[in-house]
């Protein structure tokens, strides 16, 4: 491999995982809070994302500035994490909280294939994007190699940002302290004063907009295209996994290196480029059994 | 008084086919998911899902695909057979490994597994087929050189045979000491132990027997379509086992059946009136049903046959 093609591998690595994070963020605070594995977020990815080029295209009929073009892709994931995140969150899941995991999860897999096909009969089957704002933000120069700024700098700037933002809500507000508290044991939360139903429907909206963020980030550089959700699900899937369940700066890491290890697996052998996360998870598995960063957990009897 | 419906259903899948030929693919590929799913089950019972048993189905498919290229003299029951064996291997040697987890992480080894074989299988264009995947021709059945006509036939009763045999043995192996231990893995492991009973072996046992299902679900698929791609083997495929399982309900093995009933015939139903939606209504129907009778379903039947008895037929 030339030094070049070392560079470029790395800034596609570094861009791809700051997508894959922020979705996997949604996923495992989710997870971590509620204990549903949501398979409904590849949903909020894709909704997200279309939101974002469908709100894009809007604003250019309008001469926008580029500050604009950034801002409808914020405000498509709040948008959709808003509305889709609250009437999942009361349509669903709060009715089928004290039940069998296995039933909540498969309720979330009927959700998702409810959105599938309300986001098919929304936009159809034809590819969306929102490239406009790539092209306005120019290019970057690294050793040699031109890179958009929107790869290389924004998407992991937001994706850092979302990461410091999270842990200091978590860590020092009065909101962020109360769903740590619901996380670690829900009843005696409850039993503290603490409005348990309020802390998870805070999460989980906050989770969707994650996912949705995800989305809108990834639509100026791929064009969504129906079934984009669920691909994006399953590499989550792998990087919470990986991190281990509810893991923050777990997940950070996890979606460097299976961000980094699938593109240097597309200039070196492309044909593990899709096997490479699930190899690389597998692996961190069979080693510890509940992800690399997972803590030892009180047994509750 | 499930029996006898199960018998029913038998004869009616046989006369629905023998009457109306342009049912035996539906009625066949609705048999192949109930099969699949009757495999998971038995993972259901012990409270693991996997994401990603259509690892097993993919694994028998292809097996079936490559032998019948191999060797197309093999008779189709043949194939079948070492489409079985093929699964059962892997699934015991993948068993070994994801019975030490539980719960969510379970169900993820699960699906990171099915992930790398799916993925492979459409990227290694050379042995695969890539994702234009592998033609079957149609082989000769029990020695006969058919007809697609007959050959359906035979394949349907084959299914329907199967279907109700090995929905009685799942049944018989539900009663049996093994099979309780296994539903105690979900109700308290720790407990279990306790009995002197190992619950990885437990486990384990079911594991294999699932591919096995799976297998034999995925060759059959095979055969009745005549061409194997990796989409057999999607993550996508795993969730609709699943679905199916929580669908019909896990307290009986007939419930895999009527829940891959409901399942095809949405399908159908959509695909004939509403195109483009069957997801959308397939979805619905399942909130529908956890929502109203979290037991699936064969839980909503029993409750119907025997109001006072909360379970046991």
């Amino acid at each position: 491999m030339s030094p070049d093609l070392i560079v470029l591998a790395i800034a596609d690595g570094v861009s791809y995982a700051g997508l894959i994070f922020l979705v996997s963020l949604g996923l495992t605070l989710i997870c971590g809070v509620m204990g549903i594995v949501n398979v409904a977020h590849g949903a909020f990815y894709a909704f997200g994302g279309y939101t974002a080029a469908s709100l894009t295209l809007l604003a250019m009929n309008h001469q926008p500035s580029t500050l604009l073009l950034l801002a409808c892709l914020a405000m498509a994931a709040l948008l959709v994490g808003l509305i889709l995140g609250t009437s999942l969150e009361t349509g669903l899941l709060r009715r089928v909280q004290n039940r069998d995991p296995v039933q909540q999860l498969l309720i979330t897999f009927a959700a998702f294939m409810v959105l599938e096909d309300v986001q098919r009969l929304v936009w159809g089957t034809q590819p969306y994007s929102a490239s406009e704002v790539v092209g306005r933000m120019g290019t970057v120069t690294l050793f040699n190699v031109t890179y958009t700024s929107y790869q290389l700098v924004l998407i992991p700037l937001v994706a850092l940002c979302t990461y410091a933002g999270l842990l200091f809500f978590l860590r020092f507000t009065a909101m962020g302290k109360q769903i740590i508290a619901v996380t670690h044991h829900r009843e005696m939360a409850m039993a503290l004063g603490i409005n348990a139903r309020k802390i998870g429907w805070m999460t989980f909206v906050l989770g969707a907009s994650l996912g949705a963020l995800g989305g809108a980030m990834a639509a100026p550089t791929t064009s969504m295209v129906p079934g984009a959700g669920a691909d994006m699900i399953v590499l989550s899937f792998a990087v919470v996994a990986t991190a281990g369940m509810g893991q923050i700066t777990g997940a950070l890491i996890a979606s460097l290196l299976i961000g980094l290890a699938r593109s240097v697996a597309v200039y070196l052998s492309p044909e593990w480029e899709v096997a490479v996360p699930y190899l690389i998870m597998v692996l961190v598995l069979l080693v510890r059994p509940n992800g690399l960063f997972s803590v030892a957990q009180a047994r509750r009897i | 008084m499930i029996r006898s419906m199960a018998w029913l259903g038998m004869l009616l899948c046989l006369g629905l086919g023998l009457l109306f030929p342009w049912s035996k693919t539906p009625l066949i590929m609705a048999l192949c998911y109930g099969l699949a799913s009757l495999g998971v089950c038995l993972l259901v019972r012990a409270g693991q899902v996997s994401f990603g048993h259509a690892l097993y189905a993919a694994v028998a498919a292809y097996a079936v695909a490559f032998l019948a290229r191999a060797h197309p003299e093999t008779d189709g029951l043949v194939l079948i057979l070492a489409g079985i064996l093929a699964s059962t291997v892997v699934g015991g040697v993948v068993g070994l490994f994801v019975v030490r987890y539980r719960g969510i992480f379970f169900g993820m080894l699960n699906l990171a597994l099915s992930m790398v074989v799916f993925s492979m299988l459409g990227k290694f264009y050379n042995v695969t087929g890539g994702t234009d995947g592998l033609r079957i021709n149609r082989p000769t059945m029990f020695g006969l050189v058919t007809e697609r006509n007959d050959y359906e036939t035979l394949l349907l009763c084959l299914s329907v045979l199967l279907a109700g045999g090995l929905g009685w043995l799942v049944q018989r192996y539900f009663k049996s000491a093994a099979g309780e231990a296994l539903a105690g893995i979900k109700s308290n492991e720790t407990r279990l132990e306790y009995l002197g009973l190992s619950a990885k072996y437990i486990l384990w046992q079911a594991y294999v027997g699932s591919a096995a299902l799976v297998g034999l679900s995925g060759a059959l698929f095979g055969l009745v379509q005549g061409l194997v791609t990796p989409d057999i083997g999607s993550w996508f495929r795993s969730g609709e086992y699943v679905f199916i399982t929580i669908l019909g309900g896990s307290g009986h093995a007939l419930g895999v059946f009527l829940g891959a009933a409901v399942f095809e015939a949405v399908k159908l139903f959509a695909s004939a009136y509403m195109t483009g939606v069957w997801q959308m209504l397939l979805g619905l129907t399942l909130i529908l049903v956890i929502l109203v009778a979290p037991e699936g379903m064969v839980g909503m039947l029993r409750r119907k046959i025997n109001p006072h008895k909360g379970s046991a037929p």
